[in-house]
């Protein structure tokens, strides 16, 4: 899950970071207010979406006047900023943050997430602040320091400051800095984190160091421990077709073909998704139904496909294990029954219970091919649809 | 032989009470794996159709002599289940349960590294020798005794690849389902290290998916240390950057653990990369029979 800037701003506050003074506002009255409040001479004024790149797009602005921050927000709140992280129809700007503004000498990088591979949380950072850090790492992968941190010990010292010292940073700033790691790192740990990026960290021109910008997602799985992170969801920054799959507990991504695939287990629903491409079509969508589906949750993923306009065919592929596939055939047939199955239907099944599976389906009087296997599964709805 | 269980493995299940727990230690049973106990916090004493169930592993260890645990408690309790596991001396601990946060996990692996257990999962099938030892949730009718190792990072698409096998009559030493969360206790180059040494294997399917470097690593040491010929998949060829497939571990971050990446790192080190799902079997058995 992603929260926005100025909830991840408040959230490493909370937890002893250094961040500038701001407060969000969802009108251009409120914004104006947020500055005279502020009571600084000059203010950023922030768009607030899930997506990097908004310097560049035009949605941050340093301004000096309270009617100058209304006319701004004016201009960017209710409608789509586009990024280069957005894609082309951008993102509904709703809210914007309005933050005393820093005087920067100097920005770093620094980022901490879940490394895979060391099987640990680590720093990652880089005096290239304020730029996309993955070109950074493409392009100049020495400038990138990487730091693990042994979980059973937590952050040490020295590591701080060896990071710091890579940084360039001296005096003051050095103790500055293992501060603000030291928050990260327990705001990372306490609140189940899976990524905080600060990109840029600055050095103002008076010496301090503080977080300019913050990114924070989180682990889905770690959300049930914290309900007041639950709480910043912004529904209007997803897929709504998600978060209905959401709600019947099924794992579902939209995708842009044409043929709606319903299969269950991760590994097989990406494999299933992979062969439709290789037989020449496009698939609409990754969506995994889980081990132990039953009637109605089968049903709401059918449900789910078919409110895709785009899909014109369907193919089921289910490989019966803990699911039963005449629990799946049971779904399929009722949710055919509830909606009209105007587009072709291929159904693909093995394991537990499939001769019963089977002729639930033959017997329902529902217009579906049986495939034999992934291959021919593939083949038939590609023929089916004509592509 | 086999790696890691047979016909001698006992086996505990931490959760045998649940929903979950009592349909697969029953079905395991069936298969005709020895399970020995079950460890349900309050209810020792009592018993699940005749297993005796103990309030701690450490009592359960020591009454039934149990090398082995599958966990299926919910992802709360999960972590605490692999540790009491490890801290009980269990030697191989099988962790069902899926959705079990990472910070969890990185804890108990970083505390496993310290004793001599080995975790196989979470979010992952189980294992299983076929015809001696299942441990987990994978049918088990669809395996048939032989001389192919398989892991994989997937449930159904393992079962996939088995059935395959099975159709074209190559059996299978051990099947191993690794898991698809973000940090496994064996990696693919653990179960390959474990194939590598089992004379009976003679081959091993391995089957990675999009996210991390796991299947690079594996093809680095498969090209220097792996003796077998290796058949891979990789799931996720048509998966959107930055976007999760399901499983936690299955995404696309930084322009890294793409497929391509990894079917490119597997083929540099000299591996079959069967490009169909459907293909996994019959390219196996090409493999095999050009080796005789």
């Amino acid at each position: 899950m992603n929260i926005h800037e100025y909830q991840a701003k408040q959230i490493l506050a909370r937890f002893g970071a250094a961040v500038p003074k701001g407060r969000f506002a969802t009108t251009p009255d409120e914004a104006a207010a947020a500055f005279t409040a502020l009571g600084q001479p000059k203010a950023v004024v922030k768009a607030q979406i899930h997506a990097g790149g908004r310097g560049k797009a035009g949605g941050v602005k340093l301004l000096t006047t309270a009617s100058d921050v209304r006319d701004f927000a004016a201009k960017l709140l209710g409608k789509p900023l586009v990024t280069h992280q957005t894609g082309p129809e951008g993102r509904m700007v709703r809210r914007v943050y309005v933050e005393e503004a820093s005087d920067v000498a100097r920005e770093l990088y620094l980022g901490m997430l879940v490394d895979r591979k060391a099987g640990a949380i680590s720093v990652i950072a880089s005096t290239e602040g304020g730029m996309d850090i993955e070109e950074v790492a493409a392009k100049t992968p020495e400038k990138i320091l990487t730091e693990a941190i042994n979980p059973l010990v937590g952050m040490a010292g020295y590591q701080a400051r060896k990071i710091a010292f890579a940084l360039g940073l001296k005096d003051k700033q050095v103790g500055q800095f293992a501060t603000i790691l030291g928050s990260l790192y327990r705001a990372f740990n306490e609140t189940d984190a899976s990524l905080i990026e600060i990109n840029p960290l600055v050095v103002t021109a008076d010496g301090r160091v503080i977080c300019l910008d913050a990114k924070m997602s989180f682990d889905d799985n770690g959300l049930f421990r914290h309900p007041d992170i639950r709480e910043l969801r912004d529904p209007n920054e997803e897929d709504p077709a998600e978060t209905e799959a959401a709600k019947f507990d099924l794992s579902y991504v939209h995708l842009d073909g044409n043929i709606g695939c319903m299969v269950n287990g991760a590994g097989l629903a990406m494999a299933t998704m992979d062969i439709v491409k290789l037989y020449g079509a496009e698939p609409a969508n990754f969506l995994d139904v889980g081990g132990g589906a039953n009637t109605e949750k089968v049903a709401a993923a059918f449900h789910l496909l078919l409110a895709d306009k785009r899909v014109k065919g369907v193919l089921i592929n289910i490989f019966g294990g803990i699911m039963r596939c005449d629990v799946l055939a049971q779904g399929v047939v009722e949710a055919a029954r509830q909606v009209k199955l105007n587009v072709p239907l291929v159904v693909r099944m093995e394991g537990t219970n499939v001769v019963e599976g089977k002729k639930i389906l033959a017997d329902s009087g529902i217009k579906a091919v049986t495939a034999s296997d992934m291959a021919d599964a593939a083949r038939r709805i590609v023929k089916e649809i004509g592509a | 032989m086999s790696i890691l269980v047979d016909k001698n493995t006992r086996v505990l299940t931490q959760g045998i009470t649940g929903a979950t727990g009592q349909l697969h230690t029953r079905a395991c049973k069936e298969y005709g794996t020895k399970m020995v106990g079950g460890v349900v916090p309050g209810k020792g004493g009592t018993d699940f159709e005749g297993i005796p169930i103990f309030d701690t592993v450490e009592q359960a260890r020591k009454s039934t002599g149990c090398n082995a645990t599958v966990i299926y408690v919910p992802p709360a309790f999960a972590a605490d289940a692999m540790l009491e596991a490890a801290a009980a001396g269990i030697e191989l601990i099988i962790c069902i349960t899926e959705g079990v946060p990472i910070l969890d996990m990185i804890k108990v692996k970083a505390y496993l590294a310290g004793t001599k257990s080995r975790l196989i999962g979470p979010n992952c099938p189980g294992i299983i020798t076929p015809g001696e030892c299942k441990i987990g949730i994978m049918p088990g009718y669809i395996h048939k005794p032989g001389d192919v190792g398989v892991v994989s990072r997937s449930g159904t698409l393992t079962y996939e690849a088995v059935y395959q096998l099975t159709q074209l009559g190559i059996g299978q030493t051990t099947c191993i389902g690794i898991g698809g969360d973000p940090i496994v206790g064996t990696t693919h180059i653990d179960a390959l290290k474990l194939f590598n040494e089992d004379p009976k294997t003679h081959a091993v399917i391995m089957i990675g998916e999009i996210g991390g470097t796991a299947e690079e690593e594996a093809a680095e040491y498969i090209k220097q240390y792996f003796k077998k010929p290796v058949v891979a998949f990789i799931a996720g060829q048509t998966a959107p950057k930055g976007r999760r497939m399901g499983h936690a571990g299955a995404i696309i971050s930084g322009g890294r653990g793409t497929a391509a990446d990894k079917i490119a790192a597997l083929k540099a080190a000299g591996i079959t990369v069967a490009m169909s799902p459907a293909d996994l079997g019959s390219t196996m058995k090409s493999v095999l029979e050009g080796k005789r």
